[in-house]
């Protein structure tokens, strides 16, 4: 009897889901996690290159928020993630699997940066109107593309949104090469002439302030595109539709919602806003194309419309926090790369960071039961 | 039974609990050797969960559990069959491309060569002991519903299981296999084994149960035993007031023609054809009740006349408006049966699946039929919110806001909002399927007063049933499928469950 005792012991805990956690005490756990985070970095950068964690953190936000162009450079970035946040926030929200950002924002882009080398001549109001409709068409095509073969024939939108990427980076490639000819790189487009820039829609002589800054612009376009979202989620009936199929194709056919039909219609939206990160990104921050444009955040923004629930207000704050992040660890790898702090250690920071504040929520949303201190029940 | 020896199962104290809510609060009872307990209780009475700590599913949050005297710490499925206990889940967990052996063997650890012919020959004795008929070497897609719970008996007896456990076994079976069931049941318990039957059903519990072991809303009242008790105190026990147990049939004197629908035959999308020739006529006025074992075509009929199963050519599904005006349905889209002015109202079977958003509040689900309205692009949300509110305060639907995602429901709760809005709209044509199931006798209840308001109406009200009882005392008439097939139309006054349970397991010779 006693040994069947010992052999069968409780379990050390058990999971069980819990239902409605206060909002006060969730956002305490995620306080939590991140005070948790900042430690455990601490830590890490301590037995890398013995740096205190006051030097330390002070180091990181001096990269992330240190001096005015710091500051610009973290809002400006914070901004590209946000808008592909925002752009694949109703592909997700249907439950559709578009990780094909990056390619979105690529080939959008692109056709802006074709618009802009190809014709000079246009006056600067229609240049606008023409690079804007071929950035959106190009982006749109590459949200249609996968939406429609996942409509007619249930093709896997994973993997088309995926190759489509690798499609869009040759495209670039190849006018890049094509445009920059015998010289060793593109370099920047009209750098004279400023066509096809933010900055050549008000006059040289303005005086300088935010009215003449294209940062300025590029983030403020971003605010008003998270801003439509938003609302287009949330009281649209459109919207509304897109909530249906991401529930259930069922219940939508069941609601007289044509599911196909949503499906295109979203992603085409969707990549058309990506198409149109790509013109900002180009007409405002590289005036150039290549293959880096969207510098990884189609895929990084996958991470921020999930983190934030589909809420774009929500992907703001959580865009800042993973381009601090990044900004600050790689003024840390500048540093102290020297004593070996690499730009790959400061990506383990950031994926640490990450790690523990998605793991809060799982102990928002489920609870761990340890077992009962029942030793006596155990000897007897 | 010999109340002196050590019971078989003994729970202490037991305690589980999701979230906020008690699942299982404090149940201290005891099972016997050689004795069939019914575990009965309403819905969301902790029946099924406690019987899921037994068999090593859940772990309890406290309490203890006792096997044949001896404390038990059951953490898995696994360590339940080590302790000789089998349980029979509504959800059978075959696979569906092995053999009866081969589902028998599936997961047994130990030592021993792989030896399908000893196995086999072992099942054989198992069922010649019990009186199961089972052929070892079929494969499990082969085989009947009826069929499949046999090898989960088997399996769960060739493990060694004394004491074995059945969800709600009869659900999923017609009348004579359930007698069947019972006579099988029978031998086990004279074989000295435990067998605890979950059920709602109260004639199977006074015919087939030794004792009645009651739970209500997580809590244990009391064991009875079967011979002194009788479906009226026990149904006290289990709602803890007294319940009509009457379904009212309140007569209509004008029945009008609604809907005829002729010669349908659909495929579903395997290519198996589903319906076969179906036809029928729904009056404005009476509630149409169809039988059938699960699986015979019902969801299908249902679909095909809201426009969500696409039917072959030669069919036809014909409306006549209340004005008398006749149109065809046919290939309509429920869409374009809304925009031609057709109120069509249709429960369906998933709830949470296709009738309702699981994530969105009363209100969002409100919506779900009415948000296209109109022209603005805007969606409209003060109207569906007034109607949540009438609707939640009309049905009494217990839910801590509008605004909670229906999901964390109860399930009487999350059908008394599916229904609520289908009828909200007015419609002219009420189609329900499986309204009640899963739902506790009082929420049951308003769902069968709610349609005979709807017949009352004129509203021609079809209502696919798996309990017969309810089926012949609220129906009109009732409709029997069988294979996909109209298996015969009768009227319910006249009619009898045997008669019934025959039509739907026996195609008639001209029907074939």
């Amino acid at each position: 009897m006693s040994n069947q005792m010992t052999k069968k012991r409780e379990p050390l805990f058990h999971i069980v889901r819990r239902d409605n956690m206060p909002m006060l005490a969730a956002w305490g756990y995620r306080i939590g996690a991140f005070v948790l985070a900042l430690l455990l970095n601490a830590v890490f950068v301590w037995c890398m290159v013995r740096v205190d964690p006051i030097t330390f953190y002070s180091t990181m936000w001096e990269g992330a928020f240190g001096s005015e162009s710091y500051i610009w450079a973290t809002l400006k970035a914070a901004a590209k993630l946000l808008c592909i946040a925002v752009a694949l926030s109703p592909a997700f929200k249907m439950r559709f699997w578009n990780i094909g950002a990056e390619g979105q924002v690529l080939i959008g882009g692109m056709a802006a940066a074709f618009v802009m080398y190809h014709y000079t001549a246009l006056p600067t109001v229609v240049l606008f109107l023409v690079m804007i409709i071929a950035s959106i068409i190009a982006g749109g095509i590459w949200g249609f593309l996968p939406a429609f073969f996942k409509a007619k024939m249930n093709a896997n939108e994973t993997l088309f949104t995926l190759m489509m990427n690798y499609i869009a980076m040759n495209v670039v490639d190849y006018f890049y090469d094509k445009w920059r000819g015998f010289r060793s790189a593109l370099g920047i487009l009209n750098q004279n002439t400023k066509i096809g820039w933010f900055a050549s829609i008000w006059k040289d002589n303005d005086t300088d302030g935010l009215m003449t800054n294209e940062d300025f612009w590029f983030i403020v376009v971003i605010l008003v595109i998270m801003t439509l979202m938003f609302f287009y989620l949330k009281l649209t009936k459109q919207g509304y539709e897109i909530s249906v199929v991401g529930e259930s194709h069922n219940m939508a056919r069941y609601a007289g919602i044509s599911v196909n039909k949503v499906i295109l219609r979203t992603m085409i939206l969707s990549g058309a806003i990506c198409g149109f990160c790509g013109f900002l990104v180009v007409s405002s921050q590289s005036h150039t194309i290549s293959s880096g444009l969207a510098s990884g955040y189609g895929f990084t923004a996958i991470i921020v419309a999930w983190l934030s629930k589909f809420n774009t207000f929500t992907m703001a704050g959580v865009s800042l926090l993973i381009v601090a992040l990044e900004k600050g660890s790689a003024l840390m790898a500048n540093t102290y790369g020297m004593r070996g702090f690499s730009s790959s250690a400061a990506d383990v920071m950031v994926g640490a960071m990450l790690l523990l504040i998605i793991g809060s929520e799982f102990f928002i949303n489920y609870k761990l039961m340890f077992r009962k201190k029942d030793k006596e029940v155990q000897a007897a | 039974m010999n109340t002196n020896m050590t019971p078989a199962v003994t729970f202490r104290g037991v305690t589980k609990t999701f979230g906020d809510n008690y699942a299982n609060k404090d149940i201290t009872m005891d099972i016997y050797s050689g004795e069939i307990l019914a575990l009965l209780g309403e819905n969301g009475s902790g029946k099924t969960t406690l019987m899921n700590m037994l068999s090593g599913i859940y772990y309890p949050d406290g309490g203890e559990i006792f096997i044949r005297g001896k404390k038990a710490a059951i953490r898995s499925p696994h360590d339940a069959h080590e302790l000789g206990i089998g349980m029979i889940h509504q959800h059978f967990k075959l696979v569906d491309v092995f053999t009866a052996t081969e589902n028998v063997l599936l997961g047994i650890r130990g030592e021993g060569k792989y030896n399908p012919a000893a196995a086999a020959a072992r099942i054989r004795e198992i069922c010649a002991t019990y009186g199961f008929e089972l052929d070892p070497s079929q494969k499990v897609y082969d085989m009947t519903v009826s069929q499949k719970q046999t090898l989960e008996i088997v399996k769960a007896l060739y493990r060694g299981a004394e004491i074995l456990i059945l969800d709600e076994p009869t659900a999923v079976l017609t009348p004579q296999e359930a007698d069947k069931l019972f006579s099988v049941l029978r031998n086990m318990r004279a074989e000295g084994k435990t067998v605890i039957i979950i059920t709602h059903k109260l004639q199977e519990v006074l015919s087939i149960s030794d004792r009645v072991a009651i739970l209500r809303k997580g809590g244990y009242i009391d064991t009875v035993d079967t011979s002194s008790a009788t479906e009226l105190s026990l149904t006290e026990l289990m709602v803890g007031k007294k319940v009509e147990l009457e379904i009212e049939r309140p007569s209509v004197k004008d029945r009008v023609l609604r809907l005829q629908v002729q010669h349908v035959n659909a495929f579903n999308s395997e290519g198996t054809q589903v319906l076969t020739d179906v036809s029928f006529d729904a009056y404005g006025g009476e509630i149409l009740g169809i039988a059938g074992i699960s699986g015979c075509g019902q969801k299908e009929l249902l679909e095909a006349v809201a426009g969500l199963q696409k039917v072959e050519e030669g069919s036809e599904i014909l409306y006549d408006d209340p004005k008398g005006k006749r149109e065809s349905l046919l290939g309509k889209s429920p869409k374009q049966i809304k925009r031609m002015g057709i109120s069509l109202s249709f429960v369906p079977e998933d709830r949470l699946g296709m009738g309702l958003v699981g994530s969105m509040g009363m209100t969002g689900n409100m919506m779900l039929k009415s948000y296209s309205d109109g022209r603005s692009l805007i969606a409209e949300t003060k109207a569906p919110k007034e109607l949540a509110e009438k609707i939640r305060d009309e049905l009494e639907v217990v839910t801590p806001s509008i605004n909670t995602p229906v999901r964390r429901l109860s399930g009487g709760n999350i059908q008394k909002v599916l229904v609520g809005r289908e009828i909200a709209s007015s419609p002219a044509v009420l189609m329900t399927a499986y309204a009640v199931r899963g739902l506790d006798i009082n929420a049951s209840y308003t769902i069968y007063h709610l349609l005979n308001q709807q017949k009352q109406k004129g509203v021609a009200v079809i209502f696919v049933g798996e309990d017969l009882d309810v089926l012949l005392a609220l129906c009109d008439r009732i409709l029997v499928l069988c294979g996909g097939r109209v298996n015969g139309i009768v009227d319910a006054k006249e009619t009898t469950k045997e008669q019934i349970g025959y039509l739907m397991t026996n195609l008639k010779e001209e029907n074939a």
